[in-house]
């Protein structure tokens, strides 16, 4: 007996088709892996099941029983929860707090929190989802607070819980755990709507798996029916290269050098803590580290959005420590940030207006202060072919762009300027197997034409097929330098979790990082 | 690409149109339909008092002349609040601006006496945007700098802007006489009526152009509009004005200074203040004196929420609330309505477009915190 059954579900938007004739059912127990490049209508359809749209077409079945969902509360009722990959978590309040926000526990508009405490206890111990109860969000790591927004989808009574992208934001070992949190859930009855671009989680966690493409249904299969690669192709239709080729480094002049740097976070701690390399012309440079290692203030200090409190940044030998954004971006420096929605987009700007920001000084955007609305409009419909952003026309706002076309926005924006140094924070993060490879092709290509790329990611696939060089940071200090043909996964994983020990991280600070430069063939 | 499913986007900007169109329109129905329902229950009769308004306000060519000799500052006003709007900036002492520019024009329009009107009028205006600018240059380098709310500074500065000009006009500046105010300016600062440019004969042929006391500054607010309508479209100014409103964080990594835009923002916010103080001193008065604004910088507040900040629908949304204040004192001459009630209904108005901007403003404040689109 399907707990949840979609049928003929068609959602329309101005210009889109976002869902056509969609249908899908969920069994108890069951884990259905939603999969579909990007703008294929994935996150519409749970919005749709959510409460959060309603469909102009179609109907929804909870328990065999037809039901029209008109609100998230409602869907909260019929025990829908939905875990939306931007968390909707109140960041002052506490983990006790948020987790009960809307269905507090007391009388007479009195807060019973100790009841409300004891409650949380016992769902976190009954499902091993640990976490401090008195915790504030915004002390959290990511995926402790994903873990706060599971918990508050179960205290609301979830039996289906929909998961659009969770692994999105996650390092790799905070998504071994949430599969592990996942399958029990699933263990103890409920059931699950998993969306992910990450084919090897597709077959690590579905039970059956429902490929969509331009709004529509395509095909379903099982993991043991299938493997990444038949799933890349039901998925883009063609047959996708899922780790590019590319060849040996041709390390030129110095392009970036940052000089034994100590940088402080908004909270004016020590976030970097000595940190020297250089990046060559021709090279690309990874950082691998877990979130809040330093990493976000390393790149806001390189960027011109931070600076920092000692030490030196030089772009082609220029002395850019006190640059702002402004003067970084015309020293060439191009930036595409780890959160696309908050540094990276105007969300109420239309497609063209968000593909000239930065650049909206300069020619062919404007000159002496005019904007030139024809040569933007071009500019706009040439980067949407060439980066194959989904979208009826340049003037669609950015807002109603999905995840991984907004993102395609902004790679689009940053390598589309031609930088003579490219910092890339998560660039891939949210983009479908198509759009990854197109990405990781603009970025070798940015490479071979002898530009510097500094890459930050958690990826340690994207590290691995992407970098020349792999520097690991930890606790804010260098403490592994790699050639790429030395490294691999494991190791990496070691030194990031701070394997190395605090020895190497002292040594370090006494001897900055020789730029050795690795020809890494790979 | 799946454009192929993909209509012609030609035709939907009318539904966003309409879209926008319609809450400002609802909340002006809903207005004068529960006055309508206030003014029955208070015994007179609505419809009655309805013409009348309107024969007040546009029945003839000399009422609809009152009805611009009241627009005119609050379309410039108006401007101004909706450009700091747009960089989310609450620019609520306007009114003080408006003084510091009133005063601006009237201090250097006497002292320009005997120059010609085509230098006077151009450079009394252009030291009335000055004067409002810098009376909002220090609350906007205290925001940029600081941190300290526009709401707050602003509002200050007006209570300043106030006494100042009611000390001058008893002080330094005051007309030898018994009245707190200024001399008259010179014929050459000051604007003239519209219906002055027409000679005895045209006029007579046409009455359609006797448009009474309304005066040249409804062609400087008209402009003005038009102005900067395109300073928001096709400008980098407006561009970056928009930007920092939306989205300070994208922007500043845009390499755009949120700081150096607030100032900007502000100042033009004031200098467009400042304007309709001169107009009002130049064009209806002559004179400057501590009374010579009748709220018109805290009405623009009304205005720019009523026309959703866009520029051009300034125009209309002022128009609206001049013709409200004009047309009230006929509606209490033929209908007998208290001209109180007129109050209320531009009251209701405010409240209706307000509280829709109210809701959506905390919306926005929470997609800050939780974007809206998951994707
Ligand atoms: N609010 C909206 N207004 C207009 N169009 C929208 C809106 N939301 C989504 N769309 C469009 O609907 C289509 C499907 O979007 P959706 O977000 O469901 O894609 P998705 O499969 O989740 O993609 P991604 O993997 O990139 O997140 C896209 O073309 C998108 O532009
Ligand atoms: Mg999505």
């Amino acid at each position: 007996m399907p707990l949840l059954e979609l049928r003929e579900i068609t959602k329309a938007f101005p210009g889109v088709l976002a869902n056509d004739r969609v249908s899908m059912k969920l069994d108890k127990g069951e884990i259905v892996a939603l999969l579909g490049e990007n703008g294929a209508g994935k996150s519409t359809l749970m919005n749709v099941v959510y409460g959060l749209l309603t469909a102009d077409d179609g109907e929804i079945l909870v328990d065999e029983k037809h039901v029209k969902i008109k609100s998230p509360r409602h869907a909260i009722d019929l025990g829908i929860g939905m875990v939306h990959q931007h968390f909707m978590l109140v960041e002052p309040l506490t983990v006790t707090e948020n987790i009960v926000l809307g269905r507090e526990p007391g009388r007479f508009g009195v807060i019973d929190f100790a009841t409300a405490r004891q409650r949380v206890r016992e769902i976190s111990d009954r499902y091993s989802l640990k976490v401090d109860p008195d915790a504030k969000i915004i002390d959290l790591s990511v995926g402790m607070q994903q873990r706060v927004e599971i918990l508050k989808a179960l205290y609301q009574g979830a039996r289906v819980l929909i998961l659009d992208e969770p692994t999105a934001v996650l390092t790799p070992q905070e998504v071994t755990e949430l599969f592990r949190v996942v399958r029990s859930l699933v263990d103890e009855g409920l059931s699950a709507v998993f969306i992910t671009h990450k084919l090897e989680e597709v077959i690590a966690i579905a039970d059956r798996i429902l490929v969509m493409r331009d709004g529509a249904v395509v095909g379903e299969t099982t993991p043991s029916a299938t493997d990444e690669i038949g799933l890349a192709r039901m998925m883009v239709g063609r047959d996708v290269v899922l780790s590019v080729e590319k060849g040996v480094s041709q390390c030129g002049d110095v392009v970036l050098s940052v000089n034994d740097v100590h940088i402080e976070d908004d909270r004016s701690l020590e976030a970097v803590k000595g940190v020297s390399f250089a990046i060559c012309g021709g090279e690309i440079l990874a950082i691998a580290g877990v979130d809040g290692n330093g990493q976000r203030e390393l790149v806001e200090s390189i960027v011109g959005l931070r600076r920092p409190t000692r030490g030196t940044i030089e772009l082609k030998g220029n002395d850019i420590t006190r640059a702002n954004a402004r003067a970084s971006i015309e020293a060439g420096v191009s930036h595409i940030p780890e959160d696309r929605q908050r540094r990276g987009l105007v969300l109420e700007f239309n497609i063209a207006e968000n593909i000239i920001l930065g650049d909206h000084r300069e020619p062919p955007a404007a000159d002496h202060g005019i904007m030139h609305p024809k040569a933007i409009a071009e500019l706009a419909r040439k980067r949407i072919a060439d980066y194959d952003i989904r979208t009826p026309s340049e003037r669609v706002l950015a807002d109603s762009l999905s995840g991984g076309n907004q993102q395609k926005v902004v790679v689009a924006r940053e390598i589309g300027r031609n930088p003579e140094l490219l910092v890339a924070a998560q660039p891939t993060r949210g983009l479908d197997v198509g759009a990854i490879e197109f990405v990781h092709t603009q970025i070798i290509r940015e490479r071979d034409s002898g530009k510097a790329v500094l890459l930050v990611t958690f990826e340690l696939e994207e590290v691995l097929s992407l970098a020349d060089r792999i520097l690991v940071i930890y606790e804010g200090r260098i403490v592994k330098e790699f050639a790429v043909a030395d490294a691999d996964a494991e190791t990496l994983g070691y030194f990031m979790t701070g394997g190395g020990g605090s020895k190497l991280a002292e040594e370090q600070e006494s001897k900055p990082v020789e730029s050795s430069v690795a020809g890494g063939d790979k | 690409m799946n454009t192929s499913k993909a209509k012609s986007s030609e035709g939907l900007d009318w539904i966003a149109i309409t879209q926008k169109i319609g809450t400002p329109v609802a909340s002006v129905i809903l207005a004068i339909l529960i006055g309508s329902f206030i003014m029955w229950v208070s015994g007179y009769n609505p419809v009655a008092a309805f013409s009348a308004l309107y024969q007040g306000s546009f029945g003839s060519p000399k009422a609809f002349g009152d009805t611009l000799l009241r627009s005119t500052p609050l379309i410039l006003a108006g401007l101004g609040l909706a450009y700091g709007f747009k960089a989310n900036l609450f620019n609520i002492g306007a009114e003080g601006q408006l003084f510091m520019g009133g005063l601006a024009a009237a201090a250097l329009g006497l002292a320009l006496a005997g120059q010609p009107w085509y230098l006077a009028i151009p450079l009394l205006l252009i030291a009335a945007m000055l004067a409002g600018a810098a009376w909002a240059f220090i609350p906007a380098i205290l925001k940029a700098r600081i941190g300290a709310h526009e709401v707050i500074t602003t509002m200050m500065f007006t209570y300043i802007a106030r006494y100042v000009v009611s000390w001058l006009v008893v002080g330094p500046l005051k007309d030898p006489g018994q009245i707190p105010q200024t001399r008259l300016l010179p014929v050459e600062s000051q604007l003239p009526r519209i219906q002055s440019l027409f000679s005895d004969a045209t006029l007579q042929a046409m009455p359609f152009l006797k448009f009474g006391r309304a005066h040249m500054g409804i062609l400087v607010a008209l402009i003005a509009a038009v102005v900067l309508w395109l300073v928001l479209k096709y400008t980098t100014l407006g561009y970056e004005n928009r930007a920092v409103g939306f989205n300070p964080f994208a922007a500043e990594t845009g390499g755009i200074s949120v700081q150096w835009t607030t100032v900007k923002s502000l100042c033009i916010s004031g200098a467009l203040a400042g304007l309709a103080g001169a107009v009002e001193v130049m064009g209806v008065h002559h004179r400057l004196f501590d009374q010579f604004s009748s709220g018109f910088g805290f009405t623009g507040i009304a205005v720019a929420l009523l026309a959703k900040n866009h520029p051009l629908a300034v125009i209309p949304a002022a128009l609206l609330f001049g013709a409200m204040s004009a047309g009230a004192g006929t509606m209490q001459l033929v209908a007998d309505v208290p001209q109180k009630i007129i109050l209320i209904v531009q009251a209701l108005v405010i409240f209706f477009v307000a509280a829709e901007g109210i809701i959506t403003y905390f919306l926005k404040q929470r997609q800050k915190e939780v974007p809206s689109h998951v994707g």
